[in-house]
Protein backbone atom coordinates (compact mmCIF):
# COMPACT_ATOMS: atom_id res chain seq x y z
CA UNK A 1 0.00 0.00 0.00
CA UNK A 2 2.69 2.45 1.03
CA UNK A 3 4.79 1.51 -1.99
CA UNK A 4 1.81 2.10 -4.20
CA UNK A 5 1.12 5.63 -2.97
CA UNK A 6 4.62 6.74 -3.82
CA UNK A 7 4.21 5.38 -7.32
CA UNK A 8 0.71 6.58 -8.11
CA UNK A 9 1.25 9.62 -5.89
CA UNK A 10 -2.12 9.79 -4.17
CA UNK A 11 -0.92 10.98 -0.71
CA UNK A 12 -0.43 14.73 -0.29
CA UNK A 13 3.12 14.21 0.94
CA UNK A 14 4.04 12.65 -2.38
CA UNK A 15 1.98 14.70 -4.79
CA UNK A 16 4.55 17.09 -6.23
CA UNK A 17 1.92 19.11 -8.08
CA UNK A 18 -0.13 19.68 -4.91
CA UNK A 19 2.94 20.33 -2.77
CA UNK A 20 4.19 22.88 -5.28
CA UNK A 21 0.97 24.89 -5.05
CA UNK A 22 0.56 24.43 -1.33
CA UNK A 23 4.06 25.64 -0.55
CA UNK A 24 3.96 28.72 -2.73
CA UNK A 25 0.44 29.71 -1.71
CA UNK A 26 1.35 31.62 1.50
CA UNK A 27 3.88 33.76 -0.36
CA UNK A 28 1.48 34.52 -3.20
CA UNK A 29 -1.36 35.30 -0.78
CA UNK A 30 0.80 37.54 1.39
CA UNK A 31 2.24 39.43 -1.57
CA UNK A 32 -1.20 39.88 -3.11
CA UNK A 33 -2.69 41.10 0.16
CA UNK A 34 0.16 43.32 1.33
CA UNK A 35 1.72 44.58 -1.91
CA UNK A 36 -0.79 44.04 -4.74
CA UNK A 37 -3.83 45.24 -2.81
CA UNK A 38 -2.19 48.35 -1.33
CA UNK A 39 -0.84 49.20 -4.76
CA UNK A 40 -4.37 49.15 -6.20
CA UNK A 41 -5.51 51.22 -3.23
CA UNK A 42 -2.74 53.75 -3.94
CA UNK A 43 -4.24 54.18 -7.41
CA UNK A 44 -7.80 54.41 -6.01
CA UNK A 45 -6.74 56.99 -3.41
CA UNK A 46 -5.07 59.07 -6.09
CA UNK A 47 -8.44 59.23 -7.91
CA UNK A 48 -10.41 60.09 -4.76
CA UNK A 49 -10.72 62.96 -2.31
CA UNK A 50 -9.68 60.96 0.77
CA UNK A 51 -8.01 62.70 3.70
CA UNK A 52 -6.90 61.33 7.06
CA UNK A 53 -9.95 63.09 8.54
CA UNK A 54 -12.36 61.49 6.07
CA UNK A 55 -10.65 58.46 4.55
CA UNK A 56 -13.70 57.10 2.70
CA UNK A 57 -13.23 56.54 -1.01
CA UNK A 58 -15.15 58.99 -3.22
CA UNK A 59 -13.73 58.76 -6.69
CA UNK A 60 -13.38 62.20 -8.25
CA UNK A 61 -11.30 61.46 -11.33
CA UNK A 62 -7.97 62.96 -12.30
CA UNK A 63 -8.32 66.21 -10.36
CA UNK A 64 -5.51 65.27 -7.96
CA UNK A 65 -3.04 64.72 -10.76
CA UNK A 66 -3.94 68.10 -12.26
CA UNK A 67 -3.56 69.78 -8.87
CA UNK A 68 -0.28 68.03 -8.22
CA UNK A 69 1.16 68.92 -11.64
CA UNK A 70 0.28 72.58 -11.10
CA UNK A 71 2.06 72.64 -7.75
CA UNK A 72 5.54 74.23 -8.01
CA UNK A 73 6.84 72.16 -5.09
CA UNK A 74 5.89 68.99 -6.96
CA UNK A 75 7.87 70.13 -9.99
CA UNK A 76 10.93 70.80 -7.84
CA UNK A 77 10.50 67.35 -6.25
CA UNK A 78 10.23 65.63 -9.60
CA UNK A 79 13.31 67.40 -10.94
CA UNK A 80 15.31 66.75 -7.76
CA UNK A 81 14.38 63.06 -7.71
CA UNK A 82 15.92 62.64 -11.17
CA UNK A 83 18.94 64.83 -10.46
CA UNK A 84 19.78 63.11 -7.17
CA UNK A 85 19.37 59.60 -8.58
CA UNK A 86 21.21 60.06 -11.89
CA UNK A 87 24.05 62.29 -10.70
CA UNK A 88 24.78 60.18 -7.62
CA UNK A 89 24.58 56.85 -9.46
CA UNK A 90 26.76 57.99 -12.38
CA UNK A 91 29.43 59.00 -9.88
CA UNK A 92 28.88 55.82 -7.88
CA UNK A 93 29.57 53.67 -10.95
CA UNK A 94 32.81 55.52 -11.69
CA UNK A 95 34.02 55.50 -8.08
CA UNK A 96 33.00 51.89 -7.40
CA UNK A 97 34.95 50.84 -10.50
CA UNK A 98 38.11 52.40 -9.03
CA UNK A 99 37.49 50.98 -5.58
CA UNK A 100 36.64 47.49 -6.88
CA UNK A 101 39.80 47.43 -9.01
CA UNK A 102 41.85 48.41 -5.96
CA UNK A 103 40.17 45.73 -3.84
CA UNK A 104 41.02 43.08 -6.46
CA UNK A 105 44.70 43.50 -5.54
CA UNK A 106 46.22 41.39 -2.78
CA UNK A 107 47.32 43.40 0.23
CA UNK A 108 47.62 43.20 3.99
CA UNK A 109 44.62 44.14 6.11
CA UNK A 110 42.11 43.66 3.30
CA UNK A 111 39.33 42.55 5.65
CA UNK A 112 39.52 45.71 7.74
CA UNK A 113 39.47 47.95 4.65
CA UNK A 114 36.53 45.96 3.34
CA UNK A 115 34.64 46.28 6.61
CA UNK A 116 35.26 50.03 6.69
CA UNK A 117 34.23 50.75 3.09
CA UNK A 118 31.08 48.61 3.53
CA UNK A 119 29.93 50.47 6.67
CA UNK A 120 27.72 53.00 4.88
CA UNK A 121 25.64 50.16 3.45
CA UNK A 122 25.65 47.82 6.43
CA UNK A 123 24.74 50.43 9.07
CA UNK A 124 21.12 51.67 9.23
CA UNK A 125 20.80 54.57 6.81
CA UNK A 126 18.89 56.86 9.16
CA UNK A 127 21.68 56.57 11.72
CA UNK A 128 24.50 56.99 9.22
CA UNK A 129 22.82 60.14 7.92
CA UNK A 130 22.90 61.54 11.46
CA UNK A 131 26.69 61.41 11.25
CA UNK A 132 26.45 63.51 8.08
CA UNK A 133 24.13 65.96 9.82
CA UNK A 134 27.01 66.92 12.04
CA UNK A 135 29.40 67.19 9.07
CA UNK A 136 27.03 69.72 7.52
CA UNK A 137 26.13 71.55 10.76
CA UNK A 138 25.65 75.27 10.25
CA UNK A 139 28.17 76.27 12.94
CA UNK A 140 30.21 73.25 14.01
CA UNK A 141 30.70 71.55 10.63
CA UNK A 142 34.13 69.85 10.67
CA UNK A 143 34.30 70.45 6.91
CA UNK A 144 34.01 74.20 7.46
CA UNK A 145 36.62 73.93 10.21
CA UNK A 146 39.07 72.30 7.79
CA UNK A 147 38.41 75.06 5.24
CA UNK A 148 38.95 77.72 7.91
CA UNK A 149 42.09 75.99 9.17
CA UNK A 150 43.58 75.84 5.67
CA UNK A 151 42.68 79.46 5.02
CA UNK A 152 40.11 78.75 2.30
CA UNK A 153 37.27 80.21 4.35
CA UNK A 154 36.60 82.85 6.95
CA UNK A 155 39.19 85.54 6.23
CA UNK A 156 38.70 88.57 3.98
CA UNK A 157 39.68 87.54 0.45
CA UNK A 158 39.56 83.78 1.18
CA UNK A 159 38.71 81.55 -1.78
CA UNK A 160 35.37 80.33 -0.39
CA UNK A 161 34.37 83.67 1.12
CA UNK A 162 34.83 85.68 4.29
CA UNK A 163 32.02 84.08 6.36
CA UNK A 164 32.88 81.63 9.11
CA UNK A 165 30.58 78.94 7.66
CA UNK A 166 29.27 77.72 4.32
CA UNK A 167 25.80 76.76 5.67
CA UNK A 168 25.71 73.43 3.80
CA UNK A 169 22.08 72.66 4.46
CA UNK A 170 20.93 76.29 4.29
CA UNK A 171 22.09 77.18 0.77
CA UNK A 172 20.02 75.45 -1.97
CA UNK A 173 22.98 74.46 -4.17
CA UNK A 174 25.07 73.22 -1.24
CA UNK A 175 22.08 71.37 0.22
CA UNK A 176 21.66 69.52 -3.07
CA UNK A 177 25.36 68.68 -3.13
CA UNK A 178 25.02 67.42 0.46
CA UNK A 179 22.12 65.10 -0.42
CA UNK A 180 23.98 63.76 -3.46
CA UNK A 181 27.10 63.20 -1.37
CA UNK A 182 25.19 61.13 1.17
CA UNK A 183 23.57 59.08 -1.60
CA UNK A 184 26.99 58.41 -3.14
CA UNK A 185 28.36 57.48 0.26
CA UNK A 186 25.47 55.11 0.90
CA UNK A 187 25.36 53.29 -2.47
CA UNK A 188 29.12 53.11 -3.14
CA UNK A 189 29.57 49.88 -1.12
CA UNK A 190 26.72 48.07 -2.88
CA UNK A 191 28.00 49.00 -6.34
CA UNK A 192 31.54 48.07 -5.32
CA UNK A 193 30.62 44.55 -4.23
CA UNK A 194 28.57 44.04 -7.39
CA UNK A 195 31.48 45.25 -9.52
CA UNK A 196 33.86 43.00 -7.57
CA UNK A 197 31.66 40.03 -8.46
CA UNK A 198 31.85 41.11 -12.11
CA UNK A 199 35.60 41.60 -12.12
CA UNK A 200 36.31 38.26 -10.50
CA UNK A 201 34.09 36.47 -13.04
CA UNK A 202 36.41 37.45 -15.92
CA UNK A 203 38.52 34.43 -16.88
CA UNK A 204 42.13 35.12 -15.87
CA UNK A 205 43.59 33.37 -18.90
CA UNK A 206 41.75 35.76 -21.21
CA UNK A 207 43.50 38.75 -19.65
CA UNK A 208 46.82 36.94 -19.57
CA UNK A 209 46.54 35.94 -23.23
CA UNK A 210 45.84 39.56 -24.13
CA UNK A 211 48.86 40.64 -22.11
CA UNK A 212 51.07 38.11 -23.88
CA UNK A 213 49.75 39.41 -27.21
CA UNK A 214 51.02 42.82 -26.14
CA UNK A 215 47.70 44.53 -25.37
CA UNK A 216 48.32 47.46 -23.05
CA UNK A 217 46.45 47.87 -19.79
CA UNK A 218 44.01 50.50 -21.11
CA UNK A 219 43.22 48.33 -24.15
CA UNK A 220 42.60 45.32 -21.95
CA UNK A 221 40.23 47.44 -19.86
CA UNK A 222 38.48 48.91 -22.88
CA UNK A 223 38.18 45.75 -24.95
CA UNK A 224 37.90 42.96 -22.40
CA UNK A 225 37.01 44.10 -18.89
CA UNK A 226 34.37 46.70 -19.70
CA UNK A 227 32.45 44.73 -22.36
CA UNK A 228 32.48 41.58 -20.23
CA UNK A 229 31.34 43.36 -17.07
CA UNK A 230 28.82 45.64 -18.77
CA UNK A 231 25.76 43.57 -17.79
CA UNK A 232 26.79 43.59 -14.16
CA UNK A 233 27.67 47.30 -14.22
CA UNK A 234 24.17 47.90 -15.55
CA UNK A 235 22.70 45.86 -12.70
CA UNK A 236 24.63 47.95 -10.18
CA UNK A 237 23.47 51.15 -11.87
CA UNK A 238 19.82 50.11 -12.12
CA UNK A 239 19.55 48.94 -8.50
CA UNK A 240 21.35 52.08 -7.37
CA UNK A 241 18.77 54.10 -9.29
CA UNK A 242 15.90 52.24 -7.64
CA UNK A 243 17.32 52.81 -4.16
CA UNK A 244 18.08 56.51 -4.61
CA UNK A 245 14.98 57.25 -6.69
CA UNK A 246 12.65 55.91 -4.00
CA UNK A 247 14.66 56.82 -0.90
CA UNK A 248 13.06 59.10 1.64
CA UNK A 249 15.39 58.69 4.60
CA UNK A 250 18.37 60.74 3.45
CA UNK A 251 16.40 63.86 2.56
CA UNK A 252 14.07 63.48 5.55
CA UNK A 253 16.87 63.25 8.12
CA UNK A 254 19.23 65.71 6.42
CA UNK A 255 17.08 68.62 5.24
CA UNK A 256 13.37 67.73 5.59
CA UNK A 257 13.19 68.99 1.99
CA UNK A 258 14.52 72.42 2.91
CA UNK A 259 15.67 75.11 2.54
CA UNK A 260 12.16 76.14 1.36
CA UNK A 261 11.51 72.86 -0.53
CA UNK A 262 14.70 73.16 -2.60
CA UNK A 263 15.76 69.56 -1.85
CA UNK A 264 12.25 68.06 -1.76
CA UNK A 265 11.91 64.74 -3.63
CA UNK A 266 8.85 62.72 -4.65
CA UNK A 267 9.08 60.40 -1.64
CA UNK A 268 9.43 63.14 0.98
CA UNK A 269 6.74 65.24 -0.72
CA UNK A 270 4.45 62.18 -0.59
CA UNK A 271 5.09 61.93 3.13
CA UNK A 272 4.65 65.62 3.91
CA UNK A 273 1.51 65.90 1.81
CA UNK A 274 -0.09 62.53 2.46
CA UNK A 275 0.80 61.77 6.08
CA UNK A 276 1.78 65.03 7.80
CA UNK A 277 -0.59 67.14 5.70
CA UNK A 278 -3.30 64.48 5.84
CA UNK A 279 -4.14 64.69 2.12
CA UNK A 280 -4.07 60.97 1.35
CA UNK A 281 -5.38 61.48 -2.18
CA UNK A 282 -2.76 63.95 -3.37
CA UNK A 283 -0.03 62.11 -1.47
CA UNK A 284 -0.89 58.92 -3.35
CA UNK A 285 -0.94 60.84 -6.63
CA UNK A 286 2.56 62.21 -5.97
CA UNK A 287 3.92 58.75 -5.10
CA UNK A 288 2.54 57.21 -8.29
CA UNK A 289 4.77 59.44 -10.38
CA UNK A 290 7.61 57.16 -9.30
CA UNK A 291 5.98 54.14 -10.84
CA UNK A 292 6.65 54.58 -14.60
CA UNK A 293 10.37 54.95 -13.94
CA UNK A 294 10.40 51.88 -11.69
CA UNK A 295 8.50 49.84 -14.26
CA UNK A 296 11.04 50.88 -16.90
CA UNK A 297 13.93 49.88 -14.67
CA UNK A 298 12.26 46.53 -13.91
CA UNK A 299 11.87 45.84 -17.63
CA UNK A 300 15.57 46.59 -18.17
CA UNK A 301 16.62 44.33 -15.29
CA UNK A 302 14.54 41.50 -16.73
CA UNK A 303 16.02 41.95 -20.19
CA UNK A 304 19.53 41.89 -18.77
CA UNK A 305 18.81 38.77 -16.76
CA UNK A 306 17.25 37.01 -19.72
CA UNK A 307 19.99 37.93 -22.17
CA UNK A 308 22.73 36.56 -19.94
CA UNK A 309 20.78 33.34 -19.48
CA UNK A 310 21.08 32.72 -23.21
CA UNK A 311 24.87 33.17 -23.10
CA UNK B 1 63.97 49.73 -11.41
CA UNK B 2 61.16 47.21 -11.06
CA UNK B 3 61.50 47.51 -7.29
CA UNK B 4 60.89 51.24 -7.44
CA UNK B 5 57.94 50.63 -9.73
CA UNK B 6 56.36 48.20 -7.26
CA UNK B 7 56.80 50.72 -4.46
CA UNK B 8 55.04 53.40 -6.52
CA UNK B 9 52.23 51.00 -7.40
CA UNK B 10 51.77 49.89 -3.80
CA UNK B 11 51.81 53.52 -2.69
CA UNK B 12 49.14 54.34 -5.26
CA UNK B 13 47.02 51.39 -4.18
CA UNK B 14 47.23 52.29 -0.50
CA UNK B 15 46.44 55.96 -1.12
CA UNK B 16 43.35 55.08 -3.19
CA UNK B 17 42.17 52.66 -0.51
CA UNK B 18 42.83 55.17 2.27
CA UNK B 19 40.85 57.90 0.52
CA UNK B 20 37.86 55.58 0.13
CA UNK B 21 38.15 54.27 3.69
CA UNK B 22 38.24 57.82 5.08
CA UNK B 23 35.24 58.90 2.99
CA UNK B 24 33.25 55.85 4.11
CA UNK B 25 34.06 56.10 7.80
CA UNK B 26 34.07 59.89 8.20
CA UNK B 27 30.55 60.17 9.67
CA UNK B 28 31.22 57.24 12.02
CA UNK B 29 34.45 58.84 13.16
CA UNK B 30 32.44 61.88 14.24
CA UNK B 31 29.99 59.70 16.07
CA UNK B 32 32.85 58.31 18.14
CA UNK B 33 34.28 61.78 18.77
CA UNK B 34 30.95 63.37 19.69
CA UNK B 35 29.96 60.46 21.95
CA UNK B 36 32.88 61.04 24.29
CA UNK B 37 33.47 64.76 23.89
CA UNK B 38 32.41 67.27 26.53
CA UNK B 39 29.71 69.70 25.39
CA UNK B 40 31.95 72.67 26.08
CA UNK B 41 34.62 71.20 23.83
CA UNK B 42 32.15 70.04 21.16
CA UNK B 43 30.45 73.41 20.86
CA UNK B 44 33.50 75.66 20.47
CA UNK B 45 33.89 76.42 16.77
CA UNK B 46 37.54 77.32 17.24
CA UNK B 47 38.52 74.03 18.91
CA UNK B 48 40.09 71.39 16.70
CA UNK B 49 37.11 69.08 16.05
CA UNK B 50 39.33 66.05 15.37
CA UNK B 51 40.82 65.94 18.86
CA UNK B 52 39.79 65.87 22.49
CA UNK B 53 40.78 69.33 23.69
CA UNK B 54 39.34 68.51 27.11
CA UNK B 55 39.32 65.08 28.78
CA UNK B 56 36.71 62.65 27.33
CA UNK B 57 33.45 62.10 29.20
CA UNK B 58 30.89 59.33 29.66
CA UNK B 59 28.05 61.81 30.30
CA UNK B 60 26.43 61.47 26.87
CA UNK B 61 26.34 57.69 27.09
CA UNK B 62 24.89 57.86 30.59
CA UNK B 63 22.23 60.32 29.44
CA UNK B 64 21.40 58.17 26.41
CA UNK B 65 20.99 54.97 28.36
CA UNK B 66 19.32 56.20 31.54
CA UNK B 67 17.39 59.27 30.49
CA UNK B 68 16.04 58.39 27.06
CA UNK B 69 14.06 55.44 25.70
CA UNK B 70 17.14 54.14 23.88
CA UNK B 71 17.07 50.69 25.51
CA UNK B 72 13.35 50.44 24.76
CA UNK B 73 14.06 51.25 21.10
CA UNK B 74 16.65 48.48 21.02
CA UNK B 75 14.23 46.03 22.61
CA UNK B 76 11.43 47.01 20.18
CA UNK B 77 13.79 46.62 17.24
CA UNK B 78 14.81 43.20 18.48
CA UNK B 79 11.21 42.02 18.99
CA UNK B 80 10.09 43.24 15.58
CA UNK B 81 13.19 41.75 13.95
CA UNK B 82 12.67 38.31 15.49
CA UNK B 83 8.98 38.19 14.57
CA UNK B 84 9.74 39.27 11.01
CA UNK B 85 12.43 36.59 10.77
CA UNK B 86 9.92 33.94 11.89
CA UNK B 87 7.27 35.02 9.37
CA UNK B 88 9.82 35.32 6.58
CA UNK B 89 11.17 31.83 7.22
CA UNK B 90 7.72 30.28 7.38
CA UNK B 91 6.70 31.82 4.05
CA UNK B 92 9.92 32.11 2.05
CA UNK B 93 11.43 28.65 2.65
CA UNK B 94 8.53 26.62 1.17
CA UNK B 95 7.96 29.18 -1.60
CA UNK B 96 11.62 29.15 -2.62
CA UNK B 97 11.77 25.37 -2.58
CA UNK B 98 8.64 25.10 -4.66
CA UNK B 99 9.95 27.60 -7.21
CA UNK B 100 13.39 26.00 -7.40
CA UNK B 101 12.11 22.47 -7.91
CA UNK B 102 8.78 22.63 -9.65
CA UNK B 103 8.53 25.97 -11.39
CA UNK B 104 7.59 25.70 -15.02
CA UNK B 105 5.23 27.99 -16.89
CA UNK B 106 3.11 29.70 -14.25
CA UNK B 107 5.69 28.93 -11.60
CA UNK B 108 8.42 30.76 -13.44
CA UNK B 109 6.13 33.76 -13.80
CA UNK B 110 5.57 33.70 -10.05
CA UNK B 111 9.31 33.62 -9.46
CA UNK B 112 9.90 36.68 -11.60
CA UNK B 113 6.81 38.34 -10.15
CA UNK B 114 8.07 37.83 -6.61
CA UNK B 115 11.39 39.37 -7.49
CA UNK B 116 9.73 42.34 -9.19
CA UNK B 117 7.67 43.12 -6.10
CA UNK B 118 10.99 43.96 -4.48
CA UNK B 119 11.03 46.93 -6.85
CA UNK B 120 7.68 48.29 -5.57
CA UNK B 121 9.01 50.70 -2.96
CA UNK B 122 7.64 51.47 0.51
CA UNK B 123 7.33 55.06 -0.67
CA UNK B 124 4.39 54.02 -2.89
CA UNK B 125 2.86 51.59 -0.39
CA UNK B 126 3.00 53.50 2.87
CA UNK B 127 -0.06 55.68 2.28
CA UNK B 128 -2.49 52.79 1.62
CA UNK B 129 -0.77 50.64 4.27
CA UNK B 130 -1.19 53.39 6.85
CA UNK B 131 -4.95 53.15 6.21
CA UNK B 132 -4.81 49.34 6.44
CA UNK B 133 -3.04 49.61 9.79
CA UNK B 134 -5.61 51.99 11.21
CA UNK B 135 -8.56 49.96 9.91
CA UNK B 136 -7.05 46.92 11.67
CA UNK B 137 -6.53 49.03 14.80
CA UNK B 138 -2.76 48.54 14.65
CA UNK B 139 -1.58 52.14 14.53
CA UNK B 140 1.04 52.89 17.20
CA UNK B 141 1.55 49.14 17.62
CA UNK B 142 4.65 47.09 16.90
CA UNK B 143 2.28 44.56 15.30
CA UNK B 144 1.78 46.89 12.35
CA UNK B 145 5.52 46.71 11.65
CA UNK B 146 5.58 42.94 12.15
CA UNK B 147 2.74 42.56 9.66
CA UNK B 148 4.20 44.91 7.04
CA UNK B 149 7.97 44.38 7.12
CA UNK B 150 7.67 41.00 5.37
CA UNK B 151 6.60 43.00 2.28
CA UNK B 152 10.28 43.61 1.64
CA UNK B 153 11.84 40.57 3.35
CA UNK B 154 9.71 37.85 1.72
CA UNK B 155 10.33 38.74 -1.95
CA UNK B 156 14.05 39.18 -1.50
CA UNK B 157 14.60 36.16 0.76
CA UNK B 158 12.52 33.90 -1.49
CA UNK B 159 14.58 34.94 -4.48
CA UNK B 160 17.83 34.43 -2.61
CA UNK B 161 16.88 31.02 -1.24
CA UNK B 162 15.63 29.87 -4.62
CA UNK B 163 19.17 30.26 -5.92
CA UNK B 164 20.43 28.23 -2.98
CA UNK B 165 18.02 25.36 -3.53
CA UNK B 166 18.89 25.24 -7.21
CA UNK B 167 22.52 24.46 -6.37
CA UNK B 168 21.49 21.31 -4.46
CA UNK B 169 21.36 18.40 -6.95
CA UNK B 170 18.00 16.68 -7.45
CA UNK B 171 19.63 13.23 -7.20
CA UNK B 172 19.89 13.69 -3.45
CA UNK B 173 16.12 13.85 -3.05
CA UNK B 174 15.54 11.06 -5.55
CA UNK B 175 17.93 8.85 -3.60
CA UNK B 176 16.14 9.71 -0.33
CA UNK B 177 12.78 8.81 -1.88
CA UNK B 178 14.10 5.49 -3.12
CA UNK B 179 15.23 4.95 0.48
CA UNK B 180 11.60 5.31 1.55
CA UNK B 181 11.11 8.98 2.41
CA UNK B 182 8.04 10.80 1.08
CA UNK B 183 8.47 13.74 -1.30
CA UNK B 184 7.89 16.16 1.61
CA UNK B 185 10.13 14.08 3.86
CA UNK B 186 12.95 14.29 1.31
CA UNK B 187 12.69 18.07 1.39
CA UNK B 188 12.48 18.47 5.17
CA UNK B 189 14.98 15.80 6.22
CA UNK B 190 17.50 15.90 3.40
CA UNK B 191 17.43 19.21 1.51
CA UNK B 192 16.78 21.67 4.37
CA UNK B 193 19.82 20.51 6.39
CA UNK B 194 21.94 21.06 3.27
CA UNK B 195 20.53 24.56 2.87
CA UNK B 196 21.38 25.68 6.41
CA UNK B 197 23.80 28.37 5.26
CA UNK B 198 21.18 29.78 2.90
CA UNK B 199 18.60 29.81 5.66
CA UNK B 200 21.05 31.47 8.04
CA UNK B 201 21.63 34.12 5.37
CA UNK B 202 17.95 34.98 5.09
CA UNK B 203 17.66 35.12 8.89
CA UNK B 204 20.42 37.70 8.96
CA UNK B 205 18.88 39.70 6.11
CA UNK B 206 15.34 39.65 7.39
CA UNK B 207 16.68 40.94 10.71
CA UNK B 208 19.04 43.60 9.38
CA UNK B 209 16.57 44.86 6.77
CA UNK B 210 13.93 45.22 9.52
CA UNK B 211 16.42 47.09 11.64
CA UNK B 212 17.29 49.45 8.78
CA UNK B 213 13.66 50.22 7.92
CA UNK B 214 12.65 53.85 8.38
CA UNK B 215 9.57 54.94 6.40
CA UNK B 216 6.94 52.54 7.75
CA UNK B 217 8.13 53.00 11.31
CA UNK B 218 8.04 56.78 10.90
CA UNK B 219 4.54 56.64 9.42
CA UNK B 220 2.91 54.21 11.86
CA UNK B 221 4.58 54.92 15.20
CA UNK B 222 4.65 58.25 16.98
CA UNK B 223 4.56 57.16 20.63
CA UNK B 224 8.12 57.24 21.89
CA UNK B 225 7.90 54.00 23.88
CA UNK B 226 6.94 52.05 20.73
CA UNK B 227 9.63 53.35 18.42
CA UNK B 228 12.37 51.28 16.86
CA UNK B 229 15.96 52.41 16.97
CA UNK B 230 16.13 53.64 13.37
CA UNK B 231 13.39 56.23 13.99
CA UNK B 232 13.73 56.65 17.76
CA UNK B 233 17.25 58.06 17.61
CA UNK B 234 16.69 60.59 14.77
CA UNK B 235 13.28 61.80 15.99
CA UNK B 236 13.39 61.68 19.79
CA UNK B 237 16.87 63.06 20.36
CA UNK B 238 16.15 66.08 18.20
CA UNK B 239 13.61 68.31 19.89
CA UNK B 240 12.45 70.96 17.44
CA UNK B 241 15.67 72.56 16.39
CA UNK B 242 17.59 71.54 19.48
CA UNK B 243 19.98 68.70 18.75
CA UNK B 244 21.25 66.74 21.71
CA UNK B 245 24.38 66.03 19.73
CA UNK B 246 26.27 63.91 22.25
CA UNK B 247 23.52 61.36 23.02
CA UNK B 248 22.31 61.53 19.41
CA UNK B 249 25.68 60.49 18.03
CA UNK B 250 26.15 57.93 20.80
CA UNK B 251 22.82 56.34 19.92
CA UNK B 252 23.63 56.25 16.21
CA UNK B 253 27.00 54.69 16.95
CA UNK B 254 25.83 52.02 19.40
CA UNK B 255 22.98 50.91 17.16
CA UNK B 256 24.80 50.82 13.86
CA UNK B 257 28.11 49.11 14.60
CA UNK B 258 26.85 45.69 15.80
CA UNK B 259 24.42 45.30 12.90
CA UNK B 260 27.15 46.38 10.47
CA UNK B 261 29.52 43.71 11.80
CA UNK B 262 26.97 40.92 11.36
CA UNK B 263 25.84 42.17 7.97
CA UNK B 264 29.41 42.31 6.62
CA UNK B 265 29.83 38.56 7.03
CA UNK B 266 26.85 37.91 4.77
CA UNK B 267 27.29 40.72 2.27
CA UNK B 268 28.53 38.55 -0.58
CA UNK B 269 25.43 36.39 -0.42
CA UNK B 270 23.23 39.48 -0.42
CA UNK B 271 24.94 40.57 -3.62
CA UNK B 272 24.49 37.12 -5.11
CA UNK B 273 20.76 37.82 -4.91
CA UNK B 274 21.09 40.87 -7.12
CA UNK B 275 23.49 39.47 -9.64
CA UNK B 276 22.17 35.96 -10.01
CA UNK B 277 20.72 36.79 -13.40
CA UNK B 278 23.66 38.79 -14.64
CA UNK B 279 26.62 36.57 -13.82
CA UNK B 280 26.60 32.86 -13.97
Amino acid sequence: MRGETSITGSGIRDRADLLARFMIAPAVLYITAMIGFPFIFAILYSLSDATTGDPSLHLIGFGNFRAVLADPVFRISLKNTFIFAFVSQTLVILLSRILATALMAEFRGKWIIRFLVMLPWTAPISLGTIGWLWMFDSIFSPIDWIFRYTGLLGTPGALLGPMQNLYWLGEPALAMISVITVHIWRLLPLATVIQLAGLSSIPRDLLEAAEVDGARAWRRTLEITIPLTLPIISIAFLFGLVFTFTDMTVVYVLTRGGPIHMTQVLSTWTFFKGIEGGDLAQGAAVSLFMFPVLAGIAALVLRLARRSEVV
Amino acid sequence: MTGARTVVRRGGLYSILSIFAIFSTFPFYWMVIATFKRDHDLFSPTNNPFLFNEPPTMDHLRLLIFETHFLTYLLNTFLVGMAVVAITLAVAVPAAYSLARWARGWGEMFGIGIFLTYLVPPTILFIPLSRFASVLGLQESLWSLILIYPTFTIPFCTWLLMGFFKTIPRDIEEQAMIDGLSRLGAMVKVVLPLAVSGILTIIVFAFTLSMHEFIYALTFISVSAHKTVSIGVPTELVRGDVFQWGPLMAGALLASIPVAVVYTFFLDRFIAGFTMGAVK
